[in-house]
């Protein structure tokens, strides 16, 4: 019996096996060892790499430790974005682990916000709670919330608790059985083709007429570039969860998807073919559920 | 003791040998009076080839594949064409009445039946298609005395009464000189002899004697017994079911000289005495108000009419469900019947209503519950305040947007409109019981089905069943052209209609026919069709004449689909249907998991030697528990009912603690921190020794129970109450969550699954262990972990292939999903498809206390030492009607207080039962010693939740009993069988239900004699079942090929007991009596079904299961633990073997407070050669005596 539960759990533990070498222009006393580590896809990286960051400084000069940032082939590493985002979007084609490279100096101000501390990034977090609550309940959920709700959210996801996070989360994931879904899906699509960070758009999960939206018709609407025929289907075993296979070899071609399809269920499954027909190769797409991966 | 042949009407010729059973022959030798009557037998030949399709489902059988239709009531209508139609609350579509050829003006329905005048202005009543038929028994005696000649014989004394005769002697009634009371009847059978005396057979021929008439019958002949009287009956069935039956007018020529122009059915609130008893009101064309006596549901024509002299003369006539009674005036004026009730169901006096202004009279009302909807001539709609029971006048007219035909109240007190201009039919949106004007008219765009074929005669076969059936219409032609046309979603009723255009030439006949009302009815009707029968396809919006809601059920949370139009699918289709949503979900999210997990296989394979990013924080306690990672999960502060007198609630800190054990299980630990007399003190819980989590909802606290275990001996859970709702449903779904977790059980229960309910309604599962009924080392009944699903039952019965019917408190059935959590059980704890909405209704009685003083009479000044003027049951609790709140917090009330007239012993006209003193035995007359009374006062209240739960629709339930799986009979493609008793003591057996259609398609009627209480099938379709007057029944020749059996068997009861329960496993049967005995039936064989003789077993017992191995599982009544009592334990006999199926002893499990239990799927099975051993040292103990865990070994079989 396949249930919600293992489907969370699955997303929740999903890890992404990384190895951190230090960049080779930075100074060390000895040579540094790389890092190897499982990072959890919902996470932040400057939330999870206390240990990286521990094991570098070992090798190094106190007076040539500034901020730590990370970078992929060339690309500084936002730590606002969802660890699997990153990975999804930037090296999702490259061979496991991911490589990352670890720098002190020269802080990319243009790429990059600072992160000073935990504060800060649980900041952003509660902020996108918050704003992906307004458009799904008006923001009247988590108002009601308590402070130690949010704490508790937070602290979830910070030590890695599923069953905490979840206690607060399923909260914010209902709606009245009256209605159909939320008011508005609260989703981000980020492309590494675009020159916009991300599109994001008011979507409601039921068209005017009564009917479910799917997953495709949001593509369709929001993104149409992200739709074009001639994916056949039996490569793409399902279009809905391609995320998660978009970091074997041959996914890396395919629209990479993050969305929690608790939300409107069978539906989905029966436009899947439509869709399926519709996807476009060479074209990243990502879907953020901000509950999920904020 | 004996078991006799009951006879029974037409069940079929002579007995079929039975499979597996060889009831019939050796009954015949075994008991006495194995031949039926005479009559009976020529019966038999007439009737040998109808058999059962002819018993139950009447024309209906093989039932067509029809998937669940949801839970639906449904909206009446008439076209301008004279067409009726129903509009289904769960449908999208009007449903052409089946008797297509009729025309008809008016029509008025209630719940099961419409009442309607056609246009021959005759009177015609069509009661809806119901498995269960209308019967009634029809009786006559036969007396005779005996003289010292021939001994008894039918010679009489002069002074005597008839030979044949009614009950009392006074009446001749001879058997030929019985009639069907109309053409509309038929007879079930011939007469026969009643040879059931009281719950006792009689000997020969049902003779019961006496010394003389009229005197104190008996079953034995006596020396002194000079006459003897015998009781035949006949049953006659209402055969015009699902079909226009026209209503005799042929009374009195004299007093109904004109034909009726007006009709109106309700007042069905006023009284339940008779059952279904409704007040039907007519109205002549010359102004004169009829009253329909006599109608009910056994009699659903009524008797005759008769005439209520009105001050004027009447035009219209509107009757509410409860006591409201409207008729409009010629002139205007509204008249308004006052004295109203349950006595007088007529009423008593008219008072007048003058319109809300002089110009324009009042056209047409409409009444409800409380409310009043009026249309005047300038077709402005009004709406009444301050109407009710005790101001059935009001107070005001409020004028209200739009213009109409006419208004129609129905069910509460939800409105329908037939727009003026257009005619298009509106649904007053936002009526609520705080705001019953409601907010606005939206018109309802529902289709038509088959609009060209109406005039056709294909048509009544196409539609067959239509009505209150189960049934899925084609829906090929189910997009009427009207579905499309724009014109339909008019914005309100002033725009013109497509066919006629134009305001003014609607509006004139309009105007016209305003002053003259009657002709709106009889002329000017006829006259539209004739102009628009032509363009049907153009003109494709229906136009409407008529509307009745009087049948239809809209409340809060009904969602209608009557405002959009359809997608072209077949509206059925779209409603709940069990066999469809599972599998594609399953597919579907399969899929998703499937490769989740190759994802995580893919990215984790290989690097499972990295280090977590995140490690789990350790425990910084120092407990004990320090030595395993532990985190923190969830704090708060909870209250405690604490472990030592006195017992009070305590405020507590509570933490639960998750760990993670060396195998990578999870436990966790609930810990609760106190402080007593300054010293901080706490106890902990392992959630993986937690057994249940039971919520108890009171008035005041919200709080729930935590059974270990060792506190189910002790009968002293852990209580524990959280200051809201949502803080305590969080709390129960996480210490769920956890149980769960720790004992890795997810998902729905297994078909196995043991089912249970609490007195309050929960319904809990445990899954049984293989070791439950295992030989050796049998899981202790305390151990079991039970845990709750959602929803709201009385009755809960499994089946081992997974079918799990229920019972509420209100009657209605339903069916399990598959599905699990709901309730409080929100996110992970429940499943997202398969859980509905799910409600129940029960009453909340208080007594009205009375003392008589010789000055004032009867006063509520009582004594000093009295008790409470207002109270509970027993006096003993104070009760007003002001401070009485609903059970819980889950209910809410959905009436007023009203007085309760069915409380047993009967109460007189004003509901009041008379005694000598508080506390007494109460009866219904006020006698000269009488100086207390007390009156029953109940009120209604309604529980919404949600569970894995579908409604079973059409027929209400008191038991039922689904056939357990023979061990060994597994898979085998027979549908399931399943027998209950409907709410009046019907007993019906469900066609065509599967594990892929738990509903089934159909009931099937079984005849009874009396009305029964309780129904048991056992593994070999042996049906046991216990009637009314507390005796027991055994059907005979019940097989998958003949479901319904062949005729009943009669078993006394014990002695001096009725039984009230009976359970039936493979073998094995046992009964439980009113007193809480229960007993086992000594010498049943397959030979020899119906057994020889009852043999005690135990007493203090409340319910018996009996299961698929003839395992016994009872809830007992009083248990005794360590620290307190408890009442409803779930028990388990031990010692149950093949030699000594009575068993030995009590195992005692989790209780108290639980009500029902079904062991009935458990058919888990004890190695067979272990069957064969004999059970070692058994330790036998008296039930009312509390034991620890009962570690009996013993083998189960069979």
């Amino acid at each position: 019996m396949t249930d919600d539960k293992d489907v969370l759990r699955d997303v929740w533990f999903g890890r992404i096996p990384t190895c951190f070498t230090l960049y080779q222009d930075e100074i060390t006393e000895r040579e540094a060892e790389p890092y190897y580590l499982l990072l959890p896809r919902v996470s932040y990286l400057t939330l999870v790499t206390d240990k990286v960051k521990k094991h570098f400084q070992k090798v190094m000069r106190q007076e040539d430790i500034s901020e730590i940032w990370f970078e992929y082939e060339g690309t500084p590493l936002k730590w606002h974005y969802p660890i699997g985002l990153l990975f999804d979007l930037l090296a999702s084609s490259s061979a496991l682990p991911w490589n990352i490279t670890v720098h002190f100096k020269s802080f990319p101000e243009k790429d990059l916000l600072h992160c000073p501390s935990k504060d800060v990034i649980e900041a952003h977090f509660m902020s996108c709670v918050k704003e992906a609550d307004a458009l799904k309940h008006k923001s009247q959920v988590i108002n009601e919330m308590q402070k130690k709700d949010h704490k508790q959210l937070w602290m979830g996801l910070q030590n890695d608790r599923f069953d905490q996070f979840w206690a607060i989360n399923r909260k914010l994931m209902e709606y009245p059985a009256e209605e159909n879904g939320f008011r508005y899906i609260p989703f981000r699509i980020y492309q590494t083709t675009t020159e916009r960070p991300f599109i994001q758009k008011l979507f409601r999960p039921v068209s005017t007429d009564g009917q479910l939206h799917t997953l495709g018709d949001l593509l369709k609407e929001v993104c149409p570039s992200a739709v074009a025929p001639e994916v056949p289907m039996p490569e793409v075993c399902s279009w809905l969860p391609t995320w998660l296979l978009a970091s074997s070899a041959e996914g890396s071609h395919l629209p990479s998807l993050w969305r929690d399809w608790e939300e409107d269920g069978p539906r989905l499954s029966q436009q899947g073919a439509e869709n399926r027909r519709n996807q476009s190769p060479g074209t990243e797409t990502r879907l953020l559920h901000r509950e999920k991966s904020a | 003791m004996k078991a006799i042949l009951y006879s029974q009407r037409n069940e079929g010729p002579v007995p079929r040998r039975p499979t597996g059973l060889c009831a019939v022959s050796v009954a015949e030798h075994r008991c006495g009076p194995a031949h039926p009557p005479r009559s009976r037998r020529g019966k038999e030949r007439r009737n040998s080839s109808g058999e059962w399709q002819e018993e139950g489902v009447r024309g209906r059988w093989p039932p067509k594949a029809a998937p669940a239709a949801m839970p639906s009531s449904a909206l009446w209508a008439v076209d301008l064409f004279g067409r009726v139609f129903t509009l289904s609350t769960a449908g999208q579509h009007w449903e052409p009445c089946r008797d297509a050829q009729l025309e008809f003006k008016r029509v008025s329905a209630a719940r099961d039946c419409c009442w309607g005048i056609a246009c021959d202005h005759q009177v015609y009543v069509l009661v809806g298609a119901s498995d269960v038929p209308i019967r009634c028994q029809e009786e006559a005696y036969e007396n005779q005395r005996w003289n010292p000649v021939g001994g008894f014989c039918e010679t009489l004394l002069p002074s005597d009464r008839w030979p044949w005769s009614d009950v009392s002697g006074l009446q001749h009634r001879p058997l030929d000189g019985v009639a069907l009371p109309s053409l509309h009847w038929e007879w079930e059978s011939d007469w026969y002899v009643d040879e059931n005396f009281g719950g006792e057979p009689t000997e020969k021929g049902g003779w019961t004697y006496a010394i003389d008439f009229p005197a104190a019958y008996t079953r034995d002949k006596k020396w002194n017994s000079c006459v003897r009287r015998r009781r035949w009956i006949r049953y006659r069935r209402y055969k015009s079911q699902d079909a226009w039956a026209k209503i005799p007018s042929e009374d009195d020529p004299q007093q109904l000289p004109d034909p009726f122009s007006d009709l109106s059915v309700g007042g069905w609130e006023v009284t339940d005495e008779p059952v279904g008893r409704l007040s039907v009101w007519a109205v002549t064309l010359q102004g004169k108000v009829w009253y329909r006596e006599n109608v009910s549901h056994h009699n659903p024509e009524g008797s005759s009419w008769s005439l209520v002299d009105t001050p004027g003369e009447a035009v219209q006539i509107s009757c509410g469900p409860h006591d409201l009674l409207w008729v409009t005036l010629w002139e205007g004026q509204a008249l308004v019947r006052e004295g109203i009730n349950r006595n007088n169901p007529k009423g008593s006096s008219w008072s007048t209503v003058e319109p809300p202004t002089s110009e324009n009279g009042i056209l047409h009302v409409s009444t409800g519950v409380c409310v009043v909807w009026a249309v005047t001539k300038d077709r402005k709609v009004w709406f009444r305040r301050g109407v009710n029971s005790h101001n059935p006048c009001g107070t005001s007219w409020i004028e209200m947007f739009g213009e109409m035909m006419m208004v129609n109240v129905g069910l509460n007190d939800q409105v329908w409109g037939i727009g003026c201009v257009d005619r298009a039919l509106y649904f007053r949106q936002g009526v609520t019981q705080s705001e019953l004007s409601g907010k606005t008219w939206k018109v309802i765009v529902a289709g038509r089905e088959g609009d060209r074929s109406l005039s056709g005669s294909s048509f009544s076969l196409h539609s067959a069943g239509c009505f209150f059936g189960n049934e899925v219409r084609g829906s090929a032609e189910s997009c009427g052209p009207g579905d499309t046309d724009a014109s339909w979603e008019v914005p309100g009723p002033a725009s013109s209609p497509a066919g006629l255009r134009g305001k003014e030439s609607w509006k004139g006949p309009s105007h016209a026919t305003a002053n003259f009302p009657e002709a709106t009815d009889l002329s000017s009707l006829r006259l539209l069709p004739l102009g628009l029968e032509e363009p049907d396809s153009a003109d494709c919006h229906a136009l409407w004449a008529w509307v009745s809601g009087g049948g239809c059920a809209v409340e809060a949370h009904t969602t209608l689909k009557w405002f959009t139009t359809q997608s072209g699918l077949c509206p059925s289709v779209q409603t709940l249907s069990l066999s469809i949503t599972p599998a594609q979900t399953a597919a579907w999210r399969k899929q998703i998991f499937q490769q989740l997990t190759e994802r995580t296989k893919r990215e984790l394979e290989n690097f499972q030697h990295y280090e977590q990013a995140v490690e789990q924080v350790r425990n910084a306690r120092g407990t004990s528990s320090s030595r395993h990672p532990s985190v923190w999960v969830k704090t708060g502060a909870l209250q405690w009912w604490c472990d030592w007198k006195p017992h009070k609630w305590m405020d507590v800190h509570v933490a639960l603690e998750q760990l993670t054990g060396h195998d990578g299980a999870q436990d966790s630990i609930l810990f609760i921190y106190y402080v007593v007399h300054e010293e901080k003190k706490y106890i902990h819980v392992f959630l993986n020794e937690v057994t249940a989590l039971v919520p108890v909802f009171s008035e005041a606290k919200h709080s729930f129970a935590l059974y270990t275990p060792e506190r189910t001996r002790q009968r002293w859970p852990v209580r524990l109450a959280a200051a809201t709702e949502q803080d305590m449903s969080d709390w129960l779904t996480l210490l769920n969550l956890s149980c769960c977790e720790s004992r890795r059980m997810h998902g729905r229960p297994s078909p196995q699954a043991i089912w249970s309910v609490t007195c309050k309604g929960d319904i809990f599962v445990s899954e049984p262990s293989p070791d439950l009924e295992g030989p050796e080392r049998r899981l202790p009944c305390d151990q079991m972990f039970w845990r709750q699903i959602g929803g709201h039952l009385r009755v809960v019965e499994a089946n081992s292939r997974g079918v799990v019917w229920g019972i509420g408190y209100d009657h209605t059935a339903w069916v399990y999903t598959g599905g699990y959590g709901g309730g409080c059980f929100q996110g992970l704890a429940s499943s997202t498809s398969n859980v509905f909405t799910q409600w129940d209704v029960k009453f909340v009685h208080i007594y009205e206390n009375q003392r008589w003083n010789p000055v004032t009479g009867y006063t509520s000044r009582g004594l000093p030492t009295d008790r409470y003027m207002w109270s509970d049951a027993t006096g003993l609790q104070e009760c007003t009607k002001a401070s009485t709140k609903p059970p819980s917090l889950q209910w809410t009330w959905v009436s007023d207080w009203f007085v309760d007239f069915s409380v047993p012993g009967g109460t007189d006209p004003e509901g009041w039962q008379y005694a000598s003193d508080f506390p007494a035995s109460y009866h219904k007359y006020k006698t000269m010693k009488d100086f207390v009374r007390r009156r029953c006062w109940a009120r209604k209240c309604k529980l919404v939740t949600t569970g894995p739960w579908l409604e079973v629709t059409s027929v209400a339930l008191r038991d039922v009993s689904i056939i357990p799986e023979s061990p060994g009979a597994h898979g085998s493609g027979l549908n399931i069988a399943l027998w209950a008793i409907s709410d009046k003591g019907d007993v019906l057996c469900r066609l065509g239900v599967s594990e892929l259609n738990p509903e089934g398609f159909c009931w099937m009627h079984v005849g009874t004699d009396q009305p029964f209480t309780s129904v048991s099938i056992g593994t070999c379709y042996q049906v046991w079942a216990v009637a009314r007057d507390g005796s027991a029944f055994y059907r005979s020749s019940v097989s998958p090929s003949r479901p319904n059996g062949d005729c009943w068997y009669h078993i006394p009861p014990p002695p001096k007991q009725r039984l009230k329960q009976v359970s039936v496993g493979h073998t094995s049967v046992f009964a439980l009596d009113e007193n809480g005995n229960l007993w086992y039936r000594q010498g049943v064989t397959p030979s020899h079904p119906q057994g020889d003789s009852w043999e005690h077993v135990s007493n203090n017992v409340r319910h018996v299961s009996v299961g698929p191995l003839d395992q016994v599982w009872v809830i007992a009544d009083k248990v005794q633990g360590s620290h307190s009592l408890s009442r409803g334990t779930v028990c388990r006999r031990t010692g149950v073997q093949s030699l000594e199926p009575k068993g030995q002893g009590w195992d005692y499990g989790i209780g108290g407070g639980w009500d029902h239990l079904s062991i009935r799927a458990s058919a888990t099975r004890a190695p067979r050669s272990s069957s064969q051993k004999p059970a070692s040292k058994q330790n036998g103990q008296p039930p009312s005596v509390a034991g620890g865990p009962w570690q009996t070994p013993g083998p189960v079989c069979c």
